[in-house]
């Protein structure tokens, strides 16, 4: 019964994987960048929201609706500045660019926070609350609820993608973006949404993520940049559902990486990431290679 | 006659294509100077300075082998720290079986140049965003596969054995020493591989790479030569690492910190040129002797220089005196002599 | 030059080049172009590959920058503006190869042309009467049309934007005659609702057909303009291929008028 309980454990927290992955996806889709801070931005919101816990004593629910807009703010700023400017220079330079950018947020965390982890304490009987379904199984309440929001948030941006003005902006200017200006779009603006959509996504992954785990200055790159960008390409790209599916393969298998023997955790999850690397690379191929 | 072709037969006169200037021969003589005084520094300086001249040489190494990837063959990868780590194992297992560490360092540098082979394999398909990611996490496993093996220090780590009974002073000398060949060899190598063939290879994918196929350039051999090249550098270095600390341990060479070290260096320096990661080496040793080593801050000011750098100045500072003097250290390029004109320099291959 | 048929002498030109100087990178691709589009025209450029004709209509839409010389539209200088305020003004082209979003639907292709739509005549429901296939087909990927639905799609996304000045990137490109023969027939109702077209054509006889006034590029400048009505086929063939002695014909002088 532990590999069902496995199982189940690694399809709710694929849930959270898919939403750590859905805005690297998406900023990859329509502005083509890699954000190699992706996952510090997600320790980011978790360290705010500790902070703004601590200084205005809410409850931890209210810290989402500070954050997470907050950090979707940054994102349109961050964008529109910096970003749109090393994309004006080249690909290269946004990879440089945001690989700095992960340097000087870790290191920054660090030098103000120390290297010790920390976790989100909820006070909710909603982190150790579980409930069991027959006899042997049993779902953790945190997970189930991480599970649900993150298949809400996904369902919202797939909704919003298809049939929302601005959603469409979104597409027109992923497919075409001078096609999109010519049309009277300043695609400028539509990638600093998309960038928006980002960030707050993955902030609300991040804050989830600290309150089920635990947040370190590198756990952004350690563990949460690898699962997104695992989630991305085992599900494909392009796609927020194979996201989904992407996430819960790599849950599922990092689960069952641990029962076999607890280190093998993350092992087990860069192993099928490298994977699908070599069986099923679609969308990751260079145009080069492919003729 | 149409405009294009009577241009055309005016110009043809008037160009020729020219190697180099004739300063190479003087920045040539300089460069052995150089070399041979700082190979007699062992006898002249104090060990504590020889010790940080070592950590210069081990950077200045990442840093021409990162330069070399990202600048020249468009590679971004943000996983080299699998190569230092690997250079720094390779030299503890010969070690642990009874090959002193200094003779082991060139078969630690081959052996990294082999283990990039089936490394190429798994990412050399991906595009610039995944194979940077792809980079870094082969980079990981390549940690989590190491740690596993309790005999070469699992997940802590172990002294380098082979030094024992040897003379400190000699030992100092004998890194130092280590650091300044796998140095001076690094550049070399770099500076014929781009002067040669495969310099004018990198530039023609750099411009059009369809054309570059077609008109028979080997792409993928070509990118493929400069990653196994990287990698053996990059494992070079590693090995000088794990001869100077004198222990190996998996969280300090396989620390993604080396990568952002190496790309910085060689940011901030100037991408796309043989002498940028020189310059970037010396503003980060600059920068870390002045913040003391073990405190974030001087990668923090390293990382928003850079991104300042990658942004605005994207030359680097090499670039800026570049421009005013218009001088190559390392000539790998052409010059466009126009008669009655000053020489002008054609493009040269650099990215970012 | 030729009589100007009646028209007033100085009727203000709608658009505008002034002595344009573009470059792609170190190559001169135009050369001091000038021309005047009046209101109400249909203005053709002609030219081999090459020659510059889609490089000056970039140029007017905002997607180049000039290294010298100025587009006026409406007496206003645009040349800073990027291309986005220029559909807003109403500078909507139609770029060369359709290039419709391939992801989105027929529907979705029009309803981002109207997003930053000015006001105007022109709605996605006008669209579907002039072509009314496309009612049906509303809901299809782009990717799956043929060459001249797709043309038709992006000529229908540029028009629900109610542009003022309706720039065509060959229209003809990859399509049978018979398509291209339907597709300018469509030009006159376009035109009946006011609007000023100024096109690129490498099919010179339709460009003569449809056209008011000719501009034909060879390398980067002018090497023939007047009416159809004016210029011979010998006149055109010489300015077209840049043949030397081509006698008689009107040589261009910057700017000029009909």
């Amino acid at each position: 019964m532990a590999w069902v309980n496995a199982i189940i454990q690694g399809v709710l927290i694929g849930g959270l994987y898919a939403l750590f992955a859905c805005g690297l996806s998406l900023m990859f889709g329509v502005m083509k960048v890699v954000n190699l801070a992706h996952g510090d931005l997600a320790v980011v919101a978790g360290y705010l929201a500790i902070g703004v816990i601590a200084v205005i004593h809410i409850p931890v629910l209210w810290s989402f609706l500070i954050v997470v807009p907050l950090m979707a703010l940054l994102g349109y700023v961050m964008q529109r500045t910096i970003l749109q400017g090393a994309l004006d220079r080249s690909v290269l330079t946004t990879l440089m660019v945001t690989f700095g950018l992960s340097v000087v947020i870790e290191n920054g965390l660090l030098q103000f926070f120390t290297a010790n982890s920390r976790a989100i304490g909820t006070g909710l009987a909603l982190v150790t609350g579980s409930f069991t379904i027959g006899s042997q199984i049993q779902i953790g309440y945190l997970p189930l609820v991480i599970f649900l929001v993150a298949v809400v948030v996904l369902l919202g941006l797939q909704y919003f993608l298809s049939a929302s003005r601005y959603g469409r902006l979104i597409r027109a200017v992923a497919d075409d973006k001078e096609a999109a200006q010519l049309a009277g779009a300043d695609y400028r603006h539509v990638f600093g949404i998309a960038a928006a959509i980002a960030f707050g996504t993955v902030a609300l992954a991040g804050i989830a993520y600290g309150m089920y785990s635990q947040l370190a200055p590198t756990t952004g790159t350690d563990t949460i940049l690898l699962f997104a960008f695992a989630a991305v390409v085992i599900g494909g790209l392009g796609s927020l559902w194979g996201t989904l599916l992407g996430g819960v393969v790599l849950g599922v298998a990092q689960q069952i990486g641990a029962q076999i023997s607890l280190s093998d955790e993350l092992l087990a999850g860069f192993i099928v990431f490298l994977a699908v690397l070599v069986l099923r690379p679609q969308g990751l191929i260079s145009r080069g290679a492919q003729s | 006659m149409s405009l294009a072709t009577e241009s055309t037969a005016r110009s043809a006169g008037r160009f020729r294509v020219a190697r180099s200037r004739r300063n190479v021969a003087w920045t040539g003589a300089v460069a052995l100077i150089a070399v041979v005084v700082l190979a007699l520094f062992p006898y002249i300086v104090y060990s504590g300075t020889t010790a940080i001249l070592v950590q210069a040489f081990i950077v200045l190494t990442l840093a021409s082998m990162w330069n070399l990837l990202a600048g020249y063959a468009g590679l971004v990868s943000v996983g080299q720290q699998a190569f230092v780590g690997l250079g720094a194992y390779f030299v503890l297992i010969l070690a642990i079986n009874g090959i002193s560490p200094f003779a082991a360092l060139p078969f630690a540098a081959i052996g990294c140049g082999v283990a990039a082979l089936p490394l190429w394999w798994l990412v050399s398909r991906l595009r610039s965003g995944y194979f940077a990611i792809a980079t870094w996490v082969l980079a990981a496993t390549v940690m989590l596969i190491i740690e596993k093996f309790s005999s070469i220090g699992g997940g802590t780590g172990m002294p380098l054995p082979g030094f024992a009974g040897m003379d400190p002073a000699l030992l100092t000398a004998y890194t130092y020493w280590a650091g300044l060949a796998v140095t001076v060899v690094a550049l070399a190598v770099i500076y014929l591989l781009l002067r040669g063939r495969l310099g004018l290879v990198l530039t023609a994918i750099r411009d059009d790479e369809v054309a570059a196929r077609s008109s028979g350039a080997r792409v993928g051999l070509a990118r493929m030569l400069v990653f196994v090249v990287a990698g053996a550098g990059c494992g070079a270095g590693g090995a000088v690492l794990a001869i100077s600390q004198l222990q190996v341990q998996p969280g300090a060479v396989f620390s993604v910190q080396w990568t952002a070290v190496m790309a910085f260096a060689t940011i901030i320096g100037g991408l796309g040129t043989i002498e940028g990661p020189i310059i970037g080496t010396v503003v980060y040793m600059v920068l870390q002797q002045t913040l003391a080593s073990y405190n974030a801050w001087y990668l923090i000011i390293l990382g928003l220089v850079a991104i300042f750098v990658a942004l605005f100045a994207r030359r680097g500072l090499w670039g800026l005196v570049d421009a005013r003097i218009n001088v190559r250290l390392f000539p790998v390029g052409y010059w466009l002599r126009v008669d009655s004109e000053r020489p002008r320099r054609l493009a040269l291959p650099r990215r970012g | 030059m030729s009589e100007n048929g009646g028209r007033p002498e100085s009727r203000t030109p709608l658009l505008e080049v002034r002595d344009l100087v573009v470059h792609h990178g170190q190559l001169r691709a135009l050369d001091g172009i000038s021309l005047r589009v009046l209101p109400g025209e249909v203005y053709a450029i002609i030219g081999a590959n090459g020659a510059g004709k889609s490089t000056l209509l970039r140029t007017i839409a905002g997607l180049h920058h000039p290294t010298e010389g100025s587009v006026l539209f409406d007496g206003t200088d645009v040349t800073g503006l990027r291309p986005e305020r220029r559909a807003g003004q109403g500078i909507v082209m139609v770029p060369e190869g359709r290039r419709l979003f391939g992801s989105l639907s027929v529907e979705e292709n029009l309803q981002v042309g109207a997003a930053y739509a000015r006001q105007g005549p022109w709605t996605i429901e006008r669209v579907y009467e002039m072509f009314d296939w496309m009612r049906e087909r509303r809901k299809q990927l782009t990717a799956q049309l043929s060459g001249g639905e797709q043309q038709t799609v992006a000529l229908g996304r540029a028009l629900v934007a109610n542009p003022r000045v309706l720039l065509l990137d060959e229209l003809s490109l990859g399509l049978a005659p018979v398509v291209v023969q339907r597709i300018y027939g469509m030009l006159q109702q376009i035109l009946a609702t006011g609007l000023t077209v100024l096109l690129v054509e490498q099919d010179v006889s339709q460009a003569l057909r449809v056209a008011s006034r000719i501009q034909c590029l060879l390398e980067g400048r002018t090497t023939l303009e007047g009416r159809p009505a004016d210029v011979t086929a010998d006149q055109v063939e010489a300015a077209y291929f840049g043949l030397a002695g081509a006698a008689g014909a009107s040589q261009p002088e910057n700017g000029s008028e009909p």
